[in-house]
């Protein structure tokens, strides 16, 4: 209270006046907000949603805030109609928003996210509760999809520089420029509208050079246009970390768990640092795979669904038909989620082993 | 070894507002009129009243008795006339037999209060049966009587005694002064708590935000080889009796087990005094230190109170109220109860009156769980407060169960750190009474 004084000598008649209010302890609360939370994540977001902007061009930025808004307003329209209090001002929607436009080529149509975030939000993540209810990453759900529905929208890249229109991320070269055959190989199986990815990222992919390890690593270099960056998405994570609002165990060890695999399945050296840096993996591992309500809240669970999305994206890098493997790994590992707790219940103090 | 900056795993960081209190003195309160003394103030069974209506009574005279061995006597506060002997509220339970006496203001002591003799000629027996007569129970939490406490069966080796200077609730100072205060009583105590049980090694442990008590202490126990301090990390719930061994022993206090299982017994600060205080000056436990603080009173201090001494009076003497008040709390934020009224009167186990304003004691919008995670990584005991505060919540008490519901000690950690504003202790706490209930009617 503002310092005001009551004049009393007498405190009981101030409180017989004035109802006590009688609740069971504790009786105060931490500054923690969920809103306090998802505001975290949008900062640490913003250096790379600059970024995405600065290389990709003012489609990116437009792609990002058609994305949002069509996230929030979804959000509020389905809770409209399924009478439920509406909660945009939780925040949640605007980051599902941001991560499904990170997930996107710079030269997506504008309906893509619109699509994308329709799905994501009311089937997701409303139909399935809400917020915490959710059991698969919205966005990358969303993503997927996308990915099923519109492959050659979604698997055509354009660069950094504006007068390449179409050229390869470097993980589709690491996976069809360097065969000779790379190309031919990927077309002969293209039956399946979700193989047509494969087809666009390879023809691409031929002949083209992997780009300098310090571009990577910045972000210039040809992909979806949130990922390309490690150098900013880290810095948001590093805020995330000290902020305690993610647990860093899960994307070392997703990561530690990708580059341990990606060794033992016979991936060359001097291609490891492109498949850490490239493909969504930092993105993946720091922004989707640290979903609350998609991954474990056990301490053990954690590192469980950690090492169980490397190695997956590994294996789906080396040996499956897609040259990324982080969204469907995390989505693979989402599932397994409620299975892992159940395994990693932690033994409570004292306990019995 | 080093006994420093010890800690357990888990916990949270609080808002210490102790600086209200921390650096006051403790005075006498002001003579109460009337006392209201509770006959049950303890865990165990309740006295009878041995005096009647109309009785004059004297200061430290016992006033109520059990044959029951876990119960402990109550005695009178003050000298004077017993005015009558009903059913009143009390801090921890609605409806409790209490004697009251309206004081004559000359505070007479009774012919038993005298000093009991040399620590050094007591018997093990003569210093457990001097701690029962003195009616003293644990004094910071569930109240215990201490002479229980300190009766370990035989097959339970003790070879430490343990002192609880953590005082890690948010507010409460009254611990802190003591040890600044009197630490030779401290001292004292703990060596005749260590001779009633036959041991040779006591450990004092105090939160490293109370520099002063720490050396007020170490000061206390020069020269005493066995005897030594632990300095503990600020973190709560420090002072939770199983944290405090973990942290300071290393030993792990087995789900549903006792310390002594670990041979080792905690007694609280304000506890340790008392005893000292019973062999010393023969006084039983009648008068306690009390922390009357929050933004809601207007001048917050460390008062030596008479024990049935109402709250009302005691927030008058500190100037009243200085904003309208919310809430009253007997004991601190994080596990103290709130208050239906002030005529409750100040018993064995109040620590301290916490006046919360209208303001602070709003209750925040609760949101759905957004699985954070945060809950568990505060829980002491390693829980899953999401899903056993959830299931609570949906009143399916068997799951509950399932997911250790009886394993919480109410530290309410949990319920502080989340975001969503979950009432994740207080549901808990629900389930528990609700499972032993049950399990006692099978
Ligand atoms: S702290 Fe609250 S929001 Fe977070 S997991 Fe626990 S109950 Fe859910
Ligand atoms: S579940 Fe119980 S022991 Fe764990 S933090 Fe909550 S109140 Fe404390």
């Amino acid at each position: 209270m503002d310092g005001k004084v009551v004049d009393t000598s007498k405190a009981y008649e101030v409180a017989l006046e004035n109802e006590l209010l009688v609740t069971s302890s504790p009786h105060i609360r931490s500054g923690e907000t969920v809103q306090r939370i998802m505001l975290d994540v949008i900062i640490a977001l913003t250096p790379a949603i600059i970024g995405s902007v600065y290389f990709f061009g003012i489609n990116a930025l437009k792609l990002i805030l058609i994305s949002v808004a069509s996230s929030v307003f979804f959000e509020a329209l389905i809770q409209k109609m399924l009478k439920k209090p509406i909660t945009i001002d939780d925040l949640s929607a605007v980051i599902t928003g941001i991560l499904l436009a990170f997930n996107l080529p710079a030269s997506a149509p504008w309906w893509l996210p619109i699509m994308g975030s329709a799905f994501a939000i009311i089937v997701v993540k409303q139909l399935f509760g809400g917020l915490g209810s959710n059991f698969m990453n919205p966005a990358l759900a969303g993503r997927a999809m996308l990915l099923t529905s519109w492959p050659a929208h979604m698997s055509t890249f354009t660069g950094t520089r504006p007068d390449v229109v179409a050229t390869a991320t470097p993980l589709a070269i690491m996976k069809y420029g360097m065969s000779p055959d790379g190309a031919a190989s990927a077309t002969a199986s293209a039956t399946t509208s979700a193989t047509i990815e494969a087809v666009t990222s390879a023809t691409s992919a031929q002949g083209a050079e992997l780009p300098e390890l310090i571009d990577m690593f910045i972000g210039n270099i040809p992909g979806a246009i949130g990922e390309t960056s490690a150098l900013l998405l880290l810095i948001g994570a590093a805020y995330l970390i000290i902020r305690k609002v993610i647990d860093w165990k899960i994307p070392v060890f997703y990561i530690a768990t990708t580059f341990v695999c990606l060794v033992l399945f016979g991936v060359e050296s001097e291609f490891l640092p492109y498949h850490i840096l490239g493909g969504g993996l930092i993105l993946g591992a720091f922004y989707m795979a640290t979903d609350y309500a998609s991954s474990p809240v056990t301490p053990i669970g954690r590192i469980v669904f950690a090492i169980g999305a490397g190695f997956l994206t590994a294996l789906i890098r080396v040996k499956g038909g897609y040259p990324e493997g982080v969204s469907y790994s995390i989505l693979l590992m989402n599932v397994a989620t409620p299975l892992i707790e159940k395994f990693t219940k932690p033994r409570v103090f004292g306990g019995a082993k | 070894m080093k006994l420093e900056n010890l800690t357990f795993k888990g916990g949270v960081n609080v808002p210490h507002y102790k600086e209200l209190t921390e650096g006051l003195s403790i005075e006498k309160a002001k003579e109460p009129e009337i006392v209201y003394i509770p006959l049950h103030q303890h865990t165990g069974a309740p006295c009878e009243p041995i005096v009647k209506v109309g009785d004059s009574v004297k200061v430290g005279q016992k006033i109520g008795q059990s044959e029951a061995f876990v119960s402990a006597p109550v005695h009178s506060s003050v000298s004077g006339v017993v005015k009558s002997i009903e059913n009143m509220p009390t801090p921890t339970a609605q409806n409790v037999k209490c004697v009251v006496i309206e004081s004559d203001g000359k505070n007479e002591l009774h012919e038993s209060v005298k000093p009991k003799g040399d620590l050094e000629n007591l018997t093990q027996k003569e210093i457990l049966e001097i701690i029962k007569e003195a009616g003293i129970t644990g004094m910071g939490g569930a109240g215990f009587p201490a002479h229980v406490k300190l009766s370990p069966p035989q097959d339970k080796k003790i070879d430490t005694i343990l002192i609880n200077g953590a005082e890690c609730e948010p507010y409460i100072t009254a611990d802190h002064r003591i040890m600044v205060e009197y630490p030779e009583k401290i001292v004292f105590g703990l060596k005749a708590i260590m001779k009633s049980v036959g041991v040779d090694r006591g450990i004092i442990g105090i939160e490293k935000n109370k520099p002063d008590a720490i050396l007020a202490i170490k000061e206390a126990i020069k020269n005493k080889p066995n005897i030594q301090v632990a300095t503990l990390k600020v973190k709560y719930p420090q002072g939770d009796e199983k944290r405090l061994i973990n942290a300071i022993l290393g030993r792990v206090v087995p789900s549903g087990g006792l310390p002594m299982d670990v041979g080792t017994i905690v007694c609280n600060v304000s506890t340790t005094k008392a005893i000292a205080e019973a062999v010393l000056e023969g006084k039983p436990l009648y008068e306690r230190v009390v922390t009357v603080t929050g933004k809601g009173v207007k001048e917050p201090k460390n008062l030596l109170v008479k024990i049935g001494t109402p709250f009302k009076d005691l927030i008058e003497q500190c100037g009243g109220f200085a904003a309208t008040p919310g809430k009253i709390i007997s004991g601190g934020p994080m596990m103290g109860i709130s208050q239906y009224t002030m005529d409750v009167p100040i018993i064995k186990g109040t620590n301290a009156i916490l006046v919360m304003t209208e303001e602070e004691a709003k209750p925040e919008k609760v949101y759905p769980c957004i699985k954070c995670g945060k809950c568990l990584e505060v829980c002491p005991v390693r829980l899953q407060p999401l899903y056993v505060g959830g299931y609570a919540i949906k009143k399916n008490f068997d799951k509950a169960e399932a997911y250790n519901a009886l394993d919480c000690v109410e530290c309410g950690a949990c319920s502080y750190i989340c975001p969503a504003k979950r009432p994740l202790a207080e549901s808990i706490r629900l389930a528990k009474r609700e499972i032993i209930a049950k399990r006692k009617s099978k």
